[in-house]
């Protein structure tokens, strides 16, 4: 019987040389003469075992890693296509406990099939959701994703059945579906893994999507720092529409849904949803006022849902499964599971899908394993750039988008970067500061001058000229940016820069001056 | 890329494009990618061209240009080193690994090698995370870079 031996495709894997490993098993069956057969599959999301290679066998997959090119010929003569021990040996992959104790849902296929098979997709549960879908009316389809308590994973967190209803409302000559795959957050990486490691489900995401809100037409805005996921989405929609699933009769019903896939251009802003409209249109990515609603006023001027991957990539299991399914999981207002994205200086690097509610310490210590150096965890920034420092003191924050807001901080994209006791949390507020001058759009002054002044109020800070003054200066210009920008960048770059400042003080106190001798 | 194209094969070349994409909804991204893939850069006499094709004024199209990162006025080095400068690689020591390849390479970010072999650029996230710091060159993607990976890299792109 042919062995499948699995080594992903997945760009992170990809960086730590996954394809040499793939080559070097590919040689290795050839002068051996061995009935195998390598998948490329997306990645498990266990970061730090990667190059994660997999064999299948009666027991289920077992997994090795970190494999390198010159562990392969070994793990050869080990046995390793029977499944047999080896020090690289992780024994079952579902039994890792990383990744047993997660609640896979809107995962629950990337690292198991070969992203680009529609038999793979099909065989493990894929359209099942929009095959139910085809067949109802656009409000109950709504309906069901309101129930679910779904709420926008870009990091507002607006319920998406809201969204829906509102553009389903509305009336345009053409409605539009607009993906964000415009994932600019450092420790985010989800919408790249599901892109590059199961992209058929953002594609049934958004063909429900469609469907629900009377829109035919669908884009995902893609980054450009994502080229593999660019590629993947592309072949996938290829696929697609071969298959039937995208066109004029999407799986052969009366509804029609297509769609393209567009690359963005280097602007962290245009994952803003108004800039990144106007970006897909081909103008600057200049964000608009608010209102017109986009779900109004959006692409081109006509109704538009614009979704993130994750809350699109989660519609299909609502919608096989049903809204109290995915209900049942979470906590208060969050509701359902969130990917969970665990990053930097950490032991155990990567995606963990779990309901609502773990505390901030469960996930860095327990689950991320503190950090790779070592050392003590000094302080993690939650959400991206534009995120706060959560210090120790608050790990017992639950993961909940409501306790975040309470304690000043953000989940956003749900991305966590542990940081040990080496660094400078000045030097973080003066970087959130200078990211924000790099990528302001420009349109309003609290983001565009402020952010270039909070460099320098930093820079004030740091050389030990009039230290307090300054404080209450950067202080003061936090506050206008928060609520004078016109959009998130200016308006939560404040959040580093004041949970900098006040849960680590001594970082902020003035370096003593040495004396001259006199 | 042919970067010795005379200025009527880069007029005829560029209006090809152009009136390949036009009809996209929102055809101006998708332009520049692709003039930018053909030439290296976006040649300033292209942007007339995508003006009265977009029927748009040249200004709008140069605003277009420059508002974005990716888009270059002038063609890179033969090589294109990123490396990310994000929070994530910061946290795993992105900042000393900057400052490792200003030294191998000679130059600053957003520098050519006077050899013309590599552009140093620096690039806020490639999404590598939890394999941090992580690079890119010419589109490969590197991660848990070391200094002695970086120095194989930079051998690699001088080669």
């Amino acid at each position: 019987m042919t062995v499948t031996i699995f080594v992903p495709r997945d760009a992170a894997a990809l960086a730590v040389g996954a394809d040499k490993v793939a080559r070097a098993i590919a040689t290795q069956i050839e002068i051996r003469g061995l009935d195998a057969r390598i998948v490329r599959n997306g990645s498990r999301g266990m970061f730090w075992l990667e190059p994660l290679v997999e064999v299948s066998t009666e027991r289920g997959r077992v997994a090795y890693g970190q494999v390198k090119a010159s562990d392969v010929e070994d793990l050869f003569d080990a046995g390793f296509l029977s499944g047999s021990d080896h020090p690289l040996c992780l024994g079952l992959t579902e039994e890792i406990p990383f990744l047993r104790q997660q609640t896979r849902l809107t995962f629950a296929r990337c690292g198991i099939t070969d992203p680009l098979s529609l038999d793979d997709y099909r065989h493990f549960e894929g359209l099942k959701g929009l095959e139910k879908v085809v067949k109802m009316a656009p409000l109950d389809i709504v309906r069901e994703v309101t129930d679910s308590g779904l709420r926008g994973r870009g990091g507002a967190g607006f319920p998406t059945g809201i969204k829906w209803k509102t553009v389903l409302d509305a009336a345009g000559p053409q409605k539009y579906i607009v993906c964000n795959a415009d994932e600019g957050d450092s420790a985010t990486f989800a919408d790249r893994m599901i892109m590059e490691g199961d992209p058929f489900v953002l594609i049934e995401g958004m063909a429900i999507s469609g469907i629900a809100t009377g829109a035919t037409k669908g884009y995902v805005y893609i980054r450009s720092e994502y080229p593999h996921a660019i590629a993947v989405m592309r072949q996938a929609v290829e696929l697609a529409r071969k298959a039937g699933i995208l066109g004029a009769t999407v799986l052969g019903s009366a509804h029609a849904f297509d769609m393209e896939i567009r690359s963005g251009a280097g602007a962290y802003v245009c994952g803003e949803e108004t800039s990144l409209l106007n970006s897909l249109e081909g103008k600057r990515g200049i964000v608009r006022a608010k209102p017109p609603l986009p779900a109004l006023q959006g692409f081109l001027g006509q109704p538009t849902v614009v979704n993130n991957v994750m809350s699109l990539a989660s519609v299909p299991v609502i919608m096989d499964r049903g809204a109290a399914f995915y209900r049942d999981f979470g906590m208060g207002r969050s509701r359902g599971t969130i990917p969970i994205q665990i990053a930097g200086n950490v032991k155990h690097g990567g995606l963990y899908e779990t309901a609502f509610g773990l505390s901030l310490g469960e996930i860095v210590d327990r689950i991320g394993g503190g950090t790779a150096t070592g050392r003590p965890v000094k302080a993690v920034q939650v959400g991206g750039p534009l995120g706060a420092y959560f210090p120790r003191a608050l790990f017992d924050t639950p993961f909940d988008y409501e306790a975040f807001a309470a304690r000043d901080g953000l989940i956003g994209h749900a991305g966590i970067t542990v940081f040990d006791d080496t660094v400078d949390m000045l030097k973080q507020a003066r970087f959130a500061m200078e990211f924000c001058a790099v990528e302001s759009c420009g349109k309003c002054t609290p983001c565009r001058i402020g952010s270039t002044r909070g460099v320098e109020t930093a820079d004030r800070i740091m050389a030990g000229i009039e230290p307090e003054k300054n404080k209450a200066l950067l202080a003061d210009l936090c506050n206008t940016m928060k609520f004078g920008s016109l959009c998130a960048l200016g308006g939560f770059t404040p959040y580093p820069v004041m949970s900098a400042m006040n849960h680590f003080p001594e970082d902020f106190a003035p370096v003593p001056m040495v004396e001259a001798a006199e | 890329m042919n970067m010795r194209m005379s200025a009527g094969g880069l007029t005829e070349r560029s209006l090809e494009i152009i009136r390949e994409l036009k009809d996209l909804e929102g055809p101006m991204l998708p332009i520049l990618h692709a003039i930018q893939d053909e030439f290296g850069h976006v040649p300033e006499e292209v942007k007339p061209l995508i003006a009265s094709e977009l029927n748009l004024s040249r200004a709008e199209v140069h605003g277009v240009v420059t508002f974005y990162h990716d888009f270059r006025a002038a063609p890179a080095g033969r090589h294109v080193l990123k490396l990310c400068r994000a929070e994530a690689c910061q946290a795993m020591g992105s900042d000393q690994l900057g400052d490792r390849a200003r030294q191998f390479l000679g130059i600053d970010f957003h520098q050519t090698t006077l050899d013309g072999a590599v552009t140093l650029e620096p690039v806020f996230c490639l999404g590598l995370c939890a394999c941090a710091p992580a690079a890119m060159l010419d589109g490969e993607v590197y991660g848990r870079v070391d200094e002695h990976c970086l120095s194989d890299i930079v051998a690699e792109a001088r080669r």
